[in-house]
């Protein structure tokens, strides 16, 4: 276990009085793509903003890299190298994409930035064309591309990506999933990411949770859950592809 | 939008029809709107009873303003316009645009020589008209020298954009002298204290609130609050400890800085309205204080009597002092001196306003606070501390009230919590949304306009001839104020310098598309 990254153990998340996650279990090894499937409503999100600590989970904890960061606030855990992309991509949209690019380095006081700025236009080279652009300008596609720049612009540990393919063209989905495939590969970067693209996100990634009203009740590897009738006849028949 | 086909006049009995007709409803809807505001006004008499006046003429004037104004618009401009967008069926070109028809060289002769005429011979003319003529002579003269200098700008309008700030920091350094030159320097009080202080001071506080509300996203409605702790640190401070201006200027700042941080602590969890709320009850308190706290502040009576400022402690401005600016130059006796002082102190305080909000935006703290106005959820999840980046803003918000307080009083000598009322937020904030949330330019450009306006407005004795003695023009500042608000928020919703300016770039600068999108979508 000692390569253990991320570590959600026994979490339970409520908003107000509402049980949102009932204890949920969820290990993301490092240089792992690890994927969370499930429907609308079912905790995906809340889970994944748990792990960043807003809101804090009430039971159970989150180790990550063997750091209690249960009860941490959330820019402290995002100062641990957690990046996230979150829901609805939430880049600066008054902001040109560069200085987006910018805020996303505030860590390390744009220390390695032009080098790491440099690495994220080869990655997306439609960013670089649209580099002064205003954000909110950008279409969704490029948004997300944007979004998840400005992550890899804390040079993360872990990422987390909050339905990266929410709303695009698949043309463009299998474009970005291809970019997330080449960071793990080339550069060992650990991804979490929840989908609802059953199909697309576990044929990305090496392990994937299913996830129904707030419990995890399927987990194995990417290809176990493609093969899986359950899974296939709830998220991809009928639904997607 | 250029149309070839032109349109020959529908039919001009049809349109004069329906202009009369629309004239006719402006002017209903005119009356029914004025005539209990207009119309009637409640007085008290000798012997304190209210008693009801009747203005019919002032209501007359006020209709007759709007079914005039109506017709026009129909009969005439509107035509006009949509003519203007009909290109020559022979040259195939627009029309010459309303600017370039109005500003035309024989024009330009005419008015260059009444100007000079008037300028000259003015008092000789107006002595010799009658009485009641003799405002109308100065008018003329005003905007003959108005069309004079508009023509200038406009045969300039190119450089005059690029060279924008230098321009006007330029045409400010030499603002005083030339009054002074133009009017002596008795006559030089009123255009360098009414209008230059008074402006820039109104420019010192909305570039502070500028960090809180157009840079940080944080709706403050209660600014006025730390313009009234830096106003009394200097007014309670000089007066008990005897401590001198520049002393007590930039303690006055740092006080006000550390009640910023004082009302930003319990704030930190409210945004948007709530924020709001609660900020304008904090103005409140702070005044109500003032008020109540009599012990110290006095209550209503104010603080009278505050030392003013010197020259570094070299010259004074004190017409006791031994060191008096006046005695030590052996100049005659005057307050100018001391105003023109003021002035270019003002302008400094101006200018270091600018100068920090310029760096900072550059800085890491300024980027957090423009991401916060962004997006508060997407900066904690890039590690910024939302909490330290508020209180930073309202802190840095809250010390430049604070500067611009304490300027206040110097200039003054006299505070009294009836100059931090409500009203005084509201004007800054609208100040700040009509110049562009963030744009420096643009915010300075809106507190002239506004400010110089208002009281341009107490100088339009013109205005008694049309609307009769009993009009006291500066009553209906508020009107023209809001009327202002409307049209401009109607032409250019966000404020005259509408688009942000980034403040970084790759390599070089470039220009940046899309400025016109909706705020805060993606």
């Amino acid at each position: 276990m000692s390569d253990t990254l991320l570590h959600v153990q026994n979490v339970e998340t409520y908003y107000g009085n509402i049980r949102a996650l009932a204890g949920v279990d969820v290990e993301v090894r490092k240089g792992e793509i690890v994927c969370m499937i499930g429907a609308n409503g079912a905790g995906k999100s809340t889970l994944m903003m748990t792990v960043c600590g807003s809101p804090q989970a009430r039971t159970g904890s989150v180790i990550f890299d063997g750091q209690d960061i249960t009860r941490m606030p959330t820019h402290e855990i995002a100062r641990l190298r957690i990046a996230q992309s979150p829901e609805g991509r939430r880049i600066f949209p008054r902001m040109t994409v560069y200085e987006n690019l910018q805020m996303g380095a505030s860590l390390d006081n744009l220390k390695y930035f032009n080098e790491d700025v440099d690495k994220i236009f080869t990655l997306f080279p439609r960013l670089k064309e649209r580099q002064s652009q205003r954000g909110g300008t950008l279409s969704g596609g490029e948004q997300q591309m944007l979004s998840i720049g400005r992550a890899l612009m804390a040079r993360p540990k872990l990422l987390l990506l909050d339905e990266p393919s929410l709303g695009l063209a698949p043309l463009i989905v299998k474009g970005i999933f291809a970019a997330i495939k080449k960071l793990n590969q080339e550069e060992g970067l650990t991804v979490f990411l929840v989908e609802q693209n059953a199909f697309a996100a576990l044929k990305l990634s090496d392990r994937g949770y299913v996830m129904v009203n707030g419990k995890v009740t399927m987990s194995g590897s990417g290809k176990e859950l493609l093969a899986n009738p359950e899974v296939r006849a709830a998220y991809l028949e009928g639904g997607h592809h | 939008m250029a149309k070839t086909t032109s349109k020959t006049a529908v039919s001009d009995d049809n349109l004069m029809a329906r202009a009369l007709r629309e004239g006719f409803y402006a002017a209903l809807v005119a009356l029914g709107l004025f005539i209990l505001f207009v119309g009637l006004k409640t007085d008290q008499n000798i012997l304190n009873e209210l008693i009801l006046v009747q203005r019919w003429g002032l209501l007359a004037v006020f209709v007759a303003i709007a079914a005039v104004g109506r017709f026009l618009t129909v009969a005439y401009i509107r035509p006009f316009l949509a003519r203007q967008k009909v290109t020559d069926v022979v040259t195939g070109l627009l029309p010459d645009s309303v600017a370039t028809r109005f500003f035309r060289m024989p024009a330009l002769i005419v008015a260059a020589v009444i100007a000079v005429i008037l300028m000259f011979a003015g008092e000789t003319i107006g002595a010799a008209v009658p009485a009641a003529l003799a405002p109308w002579v100065t008018m003329i003269r005003a905007f003959a020298i108005i069309y004079v200098l508009a023509f200038g700008f406009f045969y300039f309008r190119a450089y005059i954009s690029a060279h924008f700030n230098m321009l006007a920091l330029i045409a400010l350094l030499i603002y005083p002298p030339l009054m002074v030159y133009l009017f002596g320097f008795q006559g030089s009080l009123k255009y360098v204290d009414n209008f230059g202080i008074q402006i820039l001071i109104y420019v010192m506080l909305a570039w502070g609130l500028n960090i809180v509300v157009g840079l940080a996203g944080l709706l403050d409605l209660g600014y006025v609050a730390f313009y009234a702790v830096g106003a009394y640190s200097y007014a309670l401070l000089s007066s008990y400890f005897g401590l001198s201006f520049w002393i007590l200027l930039p303690m006055a700042g740092i006080l006000a800085g550390f009640w910023g941080i004082i009302l930003g602590f319990p704030v930190l969890r409210l945004k948007g309205d709530y924020l709001a709320i609660v900020t304008l009850a904090f103005g409140e308190i702070i005044r109500l204080v003032l008020i109540n706290w009599t012990a110290v502040t006095k209550g209503t009576f104010g603080i009278s009597g505050i030392a003013k400022a010197s020259v570094f402690g070299i010259w004074s401005f004190d017409l006791a002092a031994p060191n008096n600016f006046a005695k030590v130059f052996e100049l005659p006796m005057s307050s100018a001196y001391y105003k023109i002082f003021l002035f270019y102190l003002a302008l400094a305080l101006c200018m270091l306003t600018a100068l920090v909000t310029v760096r900072l935006r550059r800085m890491p703290i300024g980027r957090a606070w423009e991401a916060l106005r962004e997006d508060e959820i997407a900066c904690r999840s890039l590690g910024i501390n939302t909490v330290t980046t508020k209180l930073t803003a309202f802190a840095t918000g809250a010390m430049f009230g604070g500067f611009a307080g304490s300027f206040f009083a110097v200039r003054q000598g006299f505070v009294s919590p009836e100059s931090f009322v409500f009203l005084e937020s509201a004007i800054i904030l609208a100040i700040v949304v009509l110049g562009g949330m963030g744009s420096l330019v643009g915010i300075a450009v809106a507190a002239t306009v506004m400010i110089g306006g208002t009281e341009l407005l107490r100088e339009m004795t013109i205005l008694k001839q049309v609307f009769g003695p009993e009009f006291t023009p500066e009553l209906y500042r508020m009107l023209i104020f809001g009327l202002a608000m409307i049209v401009v928020m109607v032409w250019k919703p966000r404020g005259f310098v509408g688009s942000r300016e980034p403040t970084a770039f790759l390599r070089e600068r470039k220009s940046v598309s899309g400025s016109f999108t909706k705020e805060g979508h993606g």
